[in-house]
């Protein structure tokens, strides 16, 4: 494996303004790592090699000829398939669009193709982003670096895994629940949910309209400050997108200090159904805080723990008005049932083919929730213990700058161990899904390995409706400090993937 | 509050318009009935004083110019349909003939 996919994105800038290294010759090399591991990994539903070499020599001719050139130019990214591209297919993991392309580029990816970033290609994802281990894609699942036999987390695990395998060193992800920060917990990397509003959402496949948001997927608290800059701010295009400037998130990650800040530990979400080690790693974490002269002191939610309940009542409402437009008329596959091809018949025939078992229980799921009769019970109760929960972050933001928690209860599980309980795997979600149900920004980085099973342990950081800088200053001096005790970064402790072929019988 | 019955599940899925086989329904009913259980508490969990929240940053309405932006050009709006006629999204049959 070539040392050079070993950097960060921000080394890699570096590197590149330097001379020491062409665009083309790093696209290439983080092509090669893909040809060689993701046979195993499953990481890429596409790979996208003629288009991002050709971007790649472009900005080695816009360098060599001394034009201005965004930091981040030539630094190759994964997209999430979620995402739509144009001259790529857009899948969403689903067959439902198994070969559709896109007429148009999502406004985030209209910003990496103005950076003159080379996309690698297309990352895997639970259907329509709906599920926690990315075992509900259509294109079979992804595996954790970490350990083959596990899964990368959902519903991003292609985007999650393709970083920690240095398949690529930044990519994108959508967050609904925790598809960003719950990946990045089980895989040892770095994921963030910008404010709600704060990314532009046009050409991110929509899920949940009030809860999706796009943001970064890297290895380094830094890496995503420069994505996340690069892709917010406000876009005429998304009539949700917030008008306030991005933020000084570089400057942020950059500050080197948390002395005086005051840090709350949220007791609903630690303690009981939190796996030892992930307790351990989250403690410690604590102690660096303190020690670096952070004030940390507990705070109480007490509606987080109607937060899933509610999200698992207003996320599939929201799904199943959604996903009407898979219909077998504009875009996507048609499939004609048996006898009289009237509409109605083509749309039940083709939703049945089209959308695996989990899309169609939070249809269903949703469907019901909407339905007269138990729309104020169901839908409507949600949307006040929305209020509620907003109010008691309200209230712990009263008293705190940040907040912190484990970003999910356990490490990586087993791949099918939750597949056939739905409620299990949807409580993987507890500790992420409350953000998204108030819009404020999170932030997952790697705690450590967990001392039973020697998996990494996400810790997730959460600050106020665009606050999202507090996220990256705390952040990096936690991974500043972690970095220390470790002796370099905790991917580096990860085992090496054999190169070139099969690892695990039945991948791939 | 009631549970999930399969007739309500298939009742739901004509409504979703998705068909399912005798079996799916059956497993179904069954899957979500364990998840309805699960989150019905929500219904006591906030008084009738609290208002709801459909949005986390609420927005007043979003305008802009009336001018024509950037459009998708037919062919391209047509690009990704399963049928297309005459510039068209092709539709089958809309009513029955019996």
């Amino acid at each position: 494996m070539s040392e050079l996919i070993n950097n960060s994105a921000a080394e890699l800038s570096g590197k590149l303004a330097a001379g020491e290294v062409t665009a083309v010759e790093l696209t290439q090399a983080h092509l090669d790592r893909i040809a060689a591991v993701d046979g195993s990994i499953n990481a890429f539903l596409h790979v996208n090699t003629d288009e991002a070499l050709a971007v790649a020599a472009e900005v080695d001719a816009a360098r060599s000829k001394g034009e201005e050139l965004h930091p981040l130019a030539g630094v190759p990214i994964a997209v999430k398939d979620l995402i739509v591209t144009k001259g790529q297919p857009t899948t969403a993991g689903s067959r439902m669009l198994d070969g559709w392309l896109s007429p148009y580029d999502a406004t985030v990816v209209r910003k990496i193709r103005a950076a003159k970033m080379p996309m690698l290609g297309k990352t895997n994802l639970d259907e329509f982003a709906m599920g926690s281990s990315t075992e509900h894609s259509a294109f079979g699942p992804t595996r954790n670096p970490w350990n083959l036999d596990r899964i990368p987390g959902g519903s991003g695990g292609g985007s999650a895994a393709a970083v920690a395998a240095f398949e690529a060193p930044l990519a994108l992800g959508t967050d609904t629940g925790g598809s960003i920060r719950q990946p990045g917990a089980m895989t040892g990397t770095v994921g963030v949910k910008p404010t709600y509003g704060g990314v532009s959402r046009y050409g991110a496949i929509a899920m949940a309209s009030s809860l999706d948001q796009i943001g970064p997927v890297t290895r380094t608290v830094l890496d995503s400050a420069l994505l996340h800059e690069l892709i917010g701010g406000h876009d005429p295009a998304d009539s949700t997108s917030l008008t306030d400037p991005v933020g000084p998130l570089v400057e942020a990650a950059k500050m080197g200090n948390v002395s005086g800040l005051r840090i709350g530990v949220i007791k609903e979400l630690n303690g009981e159904g939190y796996q030892d080690g992930v307790r351990e790693k989250f403690q410690e974490s604590l102690e660096l805080l303190r020690g670096a002269g952070a004030e940390i002191v507990e705070v109480s939610c007490p509606n987080f723990d109607h937060a899933l309940g509610a999200y698992y009542l207003i996320m599939p409402s929201e799904a199943s008005s959604n996903l009407a437009k898979y219909d077998g008329v504009r875009f996507g596959n048609r499939v004609l049932p048996e006898g009289q091809t009237t509409i109605e018949r083509v749309m039940g025939a083709t939703r049945e083919a089209g959308f695996g078992d989990e899309v169609k229980r939070r249809i269903i799921l949703g469907t019901y929730a909407l339905s007269a009769g138990y729309y104020d019970a169901y839908y409507g109760s949600a949307q006040k213990v929305r209020t509620l929960i907003q109010r008691d972050f309200d209230a712990a933001f009263s008293k705190v700058d940040v907040l912190i928690s484990p970003t999910a209860p356990t490490t990586a599980f087993k791949l099918g161990e939750k597949l056939e309980d739905p409620l299990a795997m949807y409580l993987n979600d507890v500790a992420t899904i409350p953000a998204n149900l108030a819009g404020v920004p999170g932030l997952s980085l790697p705690g450590g390995l967990a001392e039973e099973d020697g998996l990494p342990v996400g810790i997730q950081l959460l600050a106020p409706v665009r606050e999202d800088a507090r996220l990256y200053r705390v952040g990096a001096v936690l991974e500043t400090m972690l970095e220390e005790k470790w002796g370099g970064p905790l991917l580096a402790q990860a085992p090496e993937l054999a190169e070139g072929r099969l690892q695990t019988e039945g991948a791939k | 509050m009631s549970t999930l019955r399969r007739e309500q599940v298939a009742h739901l899925a004509r409504l979703a318009h998705i068909d399912m086989a005798d079996d799916e329904l059956d497993r179904m009913a069954g899957e979500l009935d364990v998840i309805v259980d699960s989150i019905k508490s929500i219904s006591e969990a906030a008084g009738d004083d609290v208002p709801a929240t459909s949005h986390p940053i609420p927005l007043a309405n979003v305008y802009r110019e009336d001018v024509v932006g950037e459009t998708l050009t037919n062919e391209e709006a047509l690009s990704g349909a399963p049928d297309s006629a005459d510039g068209r999204f092709k539709v089958p049959a809309i009513l029955d003939e019996d």
